[in-house]
């Protein structure tokens, strides 16, 4: 079997004495694209900042190809490889749409072709002409590609998305859809967290489902898919109206 | 005349010397949200580690001496920011009372070491003959320390929104948690901007020893001055300690010149009327 991208092992996570994540163990196999769903309050922005290292497990472990990196500080745990796209976006608003990509920069240790500033703006044609703007001045859609850039000029193994489509209108969601797809298609693996399972079934490989901070569903894309009752049980309604 | 043009001079060379210190202080305060309420201390033990060193090594100039004071007192300030401050976390009460603790214990070992006399410091000797124009004359060492003044702005300006480091630094301070996702050594940059504002403090106490010599109290006359500059500029804004430095070196000034007995309202007037109107200070951002 091929050593997992990310693999988290009975991860244990509290905010204070409130105990959010109970065992939560799934792996994420290199390449593909894991839709980590559940509904609010389930757990998974706990998850993705437990992983990232900004909220440090109280147990379990962390592996990311194979090399264990629970409990490391936040700027190790990017070093090593993994690069964060948070909720609410989160980009720099004092700096420049530039600023904002040159100070992610990190060195490519594993792949022939890093990113570089010229395939962020390739990718993002619109941020080109608004280099030198202020993050802070851009719009949301603008905003949520800069973040994606921003964690991409770490060259990142994995990837974490957390809710990228949160409060964008439908043409913007989708934009950011096409782009997940084709970052997927060049290799990049992928743990992408979503209130909009239409979105998530569209991108994803594996699923895993959260509730309450216990994971309640692990298994491939196929399996969910027209599983109404599996949807309804974990997920509530959302999305599943929304079919295309 | 004369007497204007001295003390707008005076005025001039006092405001360079709040620069060197309140710039750094604000930065501490604006980046760290740390109260460092010690550097009114690096600036007196600037003073005092360039005096010894004037006076111990012999040839040295007035420049070295701040050179190496400085350095000095960024080193001590980085060990302090590392060893003391950095395990008080984010509380203010137990900053200001420990940075007051740090100030009183460098104060009472700068007397310990160099007693209780001042310790005056000579301008280099090229500058210490007066420039003669129109008919009237200039102390040259004043127009110098100006410069210094203005060069430390320009190189603060261009370290903070010219470059990579200065980026991350903004970055770190817009959202910590998300700079270090990205991989910035938020940390070890915030030890790198406290030894910067500690070390131009040393250094600026040494430029300023021409001026104001090296004396027990310094820091104290210093540090309410730094205080006012911050808060009448605006809390991590370098133009805001850059104007306001220059305010209130005017103030100063000429309010011990013309009105002695009123130096100290005139003084906390103007910081009043900030506050009232423009929390934020003159050129402060306000902060969510």
């Amino acid at each position: 079997m091929a050593t997992d991208a990310l693999r988290i092992d009975t991860l244990e996570a509290y905010y204070g004495d409130s105990h959010v994540l109970h065992g939560v163990s799934f792996a994420l196999r290199a390449g593909e694209v894991l839709a980590l769903l559940g509904r609010n309050g389930a757990g998974k922005t706990t998850c993705i900042s437990s992983i990232m290292g900004l909220l440090p497990p109280r147990s379990g472990g962390i592996a990311l190809f194979g090399k264990a990196i629970a409990g490391l500080p936040p700027e190790a745990i990017s070093h090593a490889g993994v690069g964060l796209v948070p909720q609410g976006r989160r980009v720099f608003p004092s700096l420049s749409v530039l600023e904002n990509l040159t100070v992610a920069r990190q060195r490519a240790a594993t792949t022939d072709r890093p990113w570089t500033l010229e395939r962020i703006f390739e990718l993002f044609p619109p941020m080109s002409a608004r280099r030198s703007q202020l993050a802070g001045t851009l719009s949301g859609g603008e905003q949520q590609m800069l973040a994606i850039g921003r964690a991409l000029m770490g060259n990142p193994r994995v990837l974490l998305l957390d809710e990228p489509s949160e409060g964008l209108a439908p043409l913007i969601v989708a934009e950011v859809g096409r782009t997940i797809a084709r970052l997927k298609a060049e290799g990049q693996s992928i743990i992408l967290v979503e209130q909009n399972s239409q979105l998530a079934f569209s991108l994803a490989d594996h699923v895993v489902i959260l509730n309450t901070g216990r994971v309640t569903f692990d298994g491939r894309v196929s399996e969910v898919v027209g599983n109404e009752a599996l949807i309804a049980q974990n997920l509530g309604v959302i999305g599943t109206h929304h079919a295309a | 005349m004369q007497f204007w043009i001295i003390q707008t001079l005076n005025s001039l060379a006092f405001g360079g010397l709040l620069f060197l210190l309140a710039s750094g202080f604000s930065l501490i305060f604006g980046l760290m949200r740390l109260a460092n309420l010690a550097h009114g201390a690096f600036f007196m033990l600037g003073a005092y580690l360039g005096a010894a060193a004037i006076r111990s090594i012999p040839g040295l100039d007035l420049w070295s001496a701040a050179l190496l004071a400085g350095f000095s007192v960024a080193a001590a300030g980085g060990l302090l920011e590392r060893l003391v401050l950095r395990r008080l976390g984010s509380n203010p009460l137990g900053q200001v009372l420990v940075t007051l603790g740090i100030s009183f214990i460098i104060a009472d070992a700068c007397l310990m070491l160099w007693g209780g006399d001042p310790i005056p410091m000579p301008a280099p000797d090229y500058l210490r003959r007066p420039i003669l124009f129109a008919g009237i004359a200039f102390p040259a060492y004043r127009f110098a320390v100006v410069a210094c003044a203005i060069v430390a702005a320009l190189g603060l300006y261009l370290l903070l929104e010219r470059t990579r480091i200065g980026a991350m630094i903004r970055a770190g301070v817009d959202d910590m948690d998300m700079a270090r996702a990205i991989g910035i050594p938020v940390s070890k940059l915030f030890t790198a901007v406290f030894c910067l504002g500690a070390g131009i403090a040393g250094a600026g106490g040494v430029l300023g020893g021409p001026i104001l010599s090296a004396y027990p109290g310094l820091d104290a006359d210093m540090l309410p001055l730094a205080l006012i500059v911050v808060i009448l500029g605006g809390v991590g804004s370098l133009l805001g300690a850059f104007v306001g430095s220059f305010i209130i070196g005017f103030i100063y000034t000429f309010g011990t010149a013309l009105l002695p007995d009123l130096a100290y309202v005139i003084l906390f007037l103007p910081m009043i009327v900030v506050i009232a109107f423009r929390p934020q200070g003159l050129f402060g951002r306000l902060r969510a």
